[in-house]
């Protein structure tokens, strides 16, 4: 294992220098070449110089032919780990390929069912909607709820059926496999679930994590493949499902409803009269206790949906510098190119093992929760 | 920031498909999957301390059998002592019956033997005493062939014994 990784970076560096070389040199004929055919740009005083403003010649040139916007990366990775109405797959040329998702507005004229590719990327207006930017505008300014099967609800409901399928055919597979070791599919899942039941739901919830089992396992199991379905780059994955808010807010909110049912008469009592605190402290431990039970669903939600969405700006921006630097030379691309992908394979190794921590760490934070609502009074009374 | 504002739309479908995946996968997977990983553990949980039983009860037939080859081998040591020391008692029991028998057989034959040396003796003695007498006999006669030898010796006799 450590040999091999050792082996990897030293071709690694010297890889990257070949390539570093090459792109310089290809950066110094190029210059070469522009000075011979421009000879208004005669004054070049040293080669560096040369080299930005025959980058900005050239991206003149090109911009002249090809496309008229500059690359922006902030707005580029924002636009692919936010929402939108379709689902954008590959432009190629001037042409947007991409899966129109449906649309589902009530406003005071209401119900409105349609589907996205009716703006045509944001041209057109219709049934008085607009797409300004990504975002839906009424142009008559009215309130309007907006229930639109957006890119996010799409990859969620793609992984969602797919988690069914997983475990309702490994559920089927261990009637017909009953008392039997585990085969394929289950046997992964299989140490995940005595994972989560030994090391999770047991030493934190303690003798009743029975009762919460079913809800650990669909959370973490919900996260988990969200997750790596955030990190496929193809079209049923790659969306942010995990890393977005409304969704990590719901996950949290779950935990924090679940808690506030099962939490007895102690964890009340904990809150409200906390044991050994002197009464004239107690206006001010009240709120604090109020803030700490209210806090822990909102550090739930932006731990998630803060380290998934970090992931995929990191992976996104490395993926852009390519462009940025290919708009300023094309060779220059081609080498950081080398770059950013050595250094996203990293980063989705990385994102793999977050993508199991975030969903357990999820897991694991809510059945601390559970464990502190249903525990028992066994604190000495008299102290 | 649009990317720190939750949208309507996704946290009411996010609720309603994770409130049914909740459902359906607490109704139809985990429940019996936790149900039958829990009975499978049991399974082997009660298979492995039926093995333990198993190989206690083997243990125990074990020093039984031990035990009863360690009784046998002592009733068996038992009974060569108790046979060794029968033999002893048999042989020391015949030995001194023997010697007594033996002692009164000897003593018997030494009585008998003393008897017939004193028969022997008695007879040898009378014997001797006819012999003797037979022999006086011849002699006297012989020497009391002539008569006048027979007087002298008779007178000799006389003279020997005197009137009282």
């Amino acid at each position: 294992m450590f040999s091999n990784k050792y082996k990897i970076t030293k071709y690694l560096i010297p890889a990257f220098l070949v390539v570093l070389y090459v792109t310089y040199a290809g950066l110094k004929l190029a210059n070469a070449q522009h000075e011979v055919h421009t000879d208004s740009t005669a004054i070049v005083t040293g080669t560096e110089t040369g080299a930005t403003t025959h980058s900005e010649v050239s991206h003149e040139e090109s911009a002249t032919e090809h496309k008229p916007e500059k690359v922006d990366a902030g707005k580029l990775i924002m636009e692919h780990i936010g929402d939108s109405y379709d689902w954008h797959i590959v432009t190629i040329g001037h042409t947007h390929v991409s899966i129109p998702l449906p649309l589902i507005i009530k406003d005071d004229k209401g119900l409105h069912v349609f589907l996205s590719n009716k703006f045509h990327h944001g041209h057109e207006a219709y049934e008085g909607y607009e797409l300004k930017e990504g975002k839906l505008i009424n142009l008559s300014g009215a309130d309007f709820l907006d229930l639109s099967i957006t890119k996010n609800v799409f990859a969620m409901f793609v992984a969602v059926i797919v988690l069914l399928i997983i475990m309702l055919s490994i559920a089927g597979s261990y009637k017909s496999n009953a008392l039997k070791a585990p085969k394929g599919i289950q046997a992964f899942v299989e140490p995940l679930i005595i994972f989560i039941r030994d090391e999770v739901a047991k030493p934190s919830i303690g003798k009743q994590y029975n009762r919460f089992m079913p809800f650990l396992l669909t959370i973490f199991f919900f996260i988990f493949i969200n997750n790596i379905f955030g990190l496929i780059p193809l079209f049923p994955g790659g969306a942010n499902v995990t890393g977005n808010i409304a969704v990590t807010m719901v996950l949290a909110a779950f935990t924090f409803v679940i808690t506030m049912i099962n939490g007895n008469k102690n964890y009340w009592s904990h809150i409200f009269m906390p044991p050994g605190v002197p009464g004239w402290l107690l206006p001010l431990m009240i709120p604090i206790e109020i803030i700490g039970v209210l806090n822990k669903p909102i550090v739930l939600t932006i731990r998630l949906f803060a380290n998934i969405t970090a992931g995929h700006i990191i992976i996104l921006g490395f993926f852009s510098l390519i462009f940025i630097f290919a708009e300023m030379n094309t060779g220059l691309g081609f080498g950081v190119s080398a770059f950013s992908v050595a250094f996203t394979t990293f980063m989705s190794f990385l994102e793999l093992l977050v993508a199991f921590l975030q969903a357990y760490v999820f897991t694991l934070l809510s059945a601390i929760y559970f464990g502190s609502a249903v525990e028992e009074h066994h604190h000495e009374e008299h102290h | 920031m649009q990317l720190v504002t939750p949208g309507i739309g996704l946290l009411f479908w996010m609720t309603i498909t994770f409130s049914i995946v909740l459902f359906l996968l607490s109704k139809f997977a985990w429940k019996p999957i936790l149900n039958s990983i829990k009975e499978r553990e049991d399974s082997i949980n009660g298979a492995l301390s039926a093995a333990e039983d198993a190989r206690k009860a083997m243990d125990a037939l074990k020093s039984d059998n031990q035990k009863l080859l360690n009784e046998a081998r002592a009733e068996r040591d038992r009974m060569l002592k108790e046979a060794s020391e029968m033999k002893d008692q048999i042989i020391a029991k015949a030995t001194k019956d023997a010697k007594e028998v033996g002692d009164k057989l000897i003593t018997s034959a030494k009585d008998a033997i003393e008897k017939e040396k004193l028969n022997a003796i008695n007879e040898l003695k009378t014997q001797v005493a006819v012999l003797s007498v037979d022999m006086a006999e011849k002699i006297l006669r012989k020497k009391m062939e002539d008569r006048t030898q027979q007087e002298a010796f008779v007178n000799d006799n006389l003279k020997s014994i005197t009137l009282n």
